[in-house]
């Protein structure tokens, strides 16, 4: 396996949709080729930070507006 | 663990006209079955706040309260999945006004086979998208192929980001940053990735919400992932990888 396609396995062995030959392909290839670890390690930190990132409280205006509409449209039985 | 960076240890398959909401912030109707007050904080409930499904059942039976808790639990979430998806405040204001409510007007077709939450973020997400594409219907179709979609490109700007960028930054600092990069990216990618990395949907749920093939979608969250990790290497870099 070259780098091409460790790029574009990439995403497959994040996820582990990837079947176990071509895996191990793969991580063969990480072993000799920094360039691909370093670009595996930083999209596998991309994909946590945004994973793991907390989201930020509603602005008070949206959710007023938000608790207003329920009060006001919400029927007595779903 | 539950991020989609940790799937391949679990050997699993996936991470895992105006609206209601826009005519209710102009001229809010008299309220035919109003809750008491707009504070679910302070609304006394009459089930156990930590468990969903105890809360669902009782918002099936009409209690409004139980709702109520539901909405406060995943009041942000939500809304961060809809700014996601759209970029745009009262959009995304919309479509999660709009969400919370179809959700307890379907909440009899909701059969508990998937968590309360993934049920709504479907029904958030399809309310955030038909905003997107009523938006902007000439300058893309998220079911489209995007240019570049296909390319093979070999990242070439690689730099030690140090240990963990997380330390480097506070929380309103990484915030900023996270939410300007995500913003630079094609809609396309972007619905992409927020489904599958954000929210965890799997491939084929992204894909039906999405309205593009399983191939397509897995693409996209490659180049998406791809195009993060560029725009990120700006702000983590630390020197030269040798």
């Amino acid at each position: 396996m070259n780098c091409e396609s460790v790029t574009r396995e990439m995403s497959n062995y994040i996820d582990g949709d990837m079947d176990a030959v071509l895996r191990l392909e793969l991580e063969v290839h990480l072993q000799c080729c920094r360039h691909c670890t370093v670009v595996l390690n930083q999209v596998k930190m991309t994909v946590e930070l945004f994973c793991d990132a907390e989201p930020v409280d509603l602005p008070n205006d949206v959710r007023s507006r938000l608790y207003e509409a329920l009060k006001n449209k919400l029927p007595a039985k779903p | 663990m539950h991020c989609a960076t940790f799937m391949s240890e679990q050997n699993g398959k996936g991470p895992a006209g105006r609206s209601a909401g826009a005519a209710s912030r102009l001229a809010p109707e008299s309220p035919p079955n109003a809750l008491t007050t707009t504070n679910p904080h302070q609304l006394p409930s009459t089930v156990a706040k930590e468990d969903e499904h105890l809360l669902v059942a009782a918002a099936k039976g009409g209690d409004l309260s139980a709702f109520n808790e539901l909405v406060r639990r995943y009041e942000r979430k939500i809304f961060r999945l809809t700014m996601n998806i759209t970029r745009n405040r009262e959009d995304a204001e919309d479509a999660m006004q709009d969400a919370f409510l179809k959700s307890y007007s379907h909440l009899k077709d909701f059969a508990g086979d998937s968590r309360f939450y993934t049920w709504l973020v479907r029904i958030a997400a399809n309310e955030a998208l038909m905003r997107l594409r009523k938006r902007r219907p000439n300058q893309f179709s998220l079911d489209e192929p995007i240019p570049g979609e296909n390319e093979e490109t070999i990242p070439q700007d690689i730099q030690d980001w140090g240990p963990s960028p997380e330390q480097r930054y506070g929380q309103s600092e990484m915030h900023e940053i996270l939410s300007g990069v995500i913003d630079e990216l094609e809609p396309g990618f972007r619905t992409v990735f927020v489904l599958r990395d954000v929210e965890e949907l799997s491939t084929e749920e992204t894909a039906k919400i999405v309205g593009i093939s399983v191939p397509a979608v897995k693409s996209r969250l490659l180049r998406a992932r791809l195009k993060l990790r560029e725009k990120l290497n700006h702000y983590f870099r630390q020197g030269e990888v040798h």
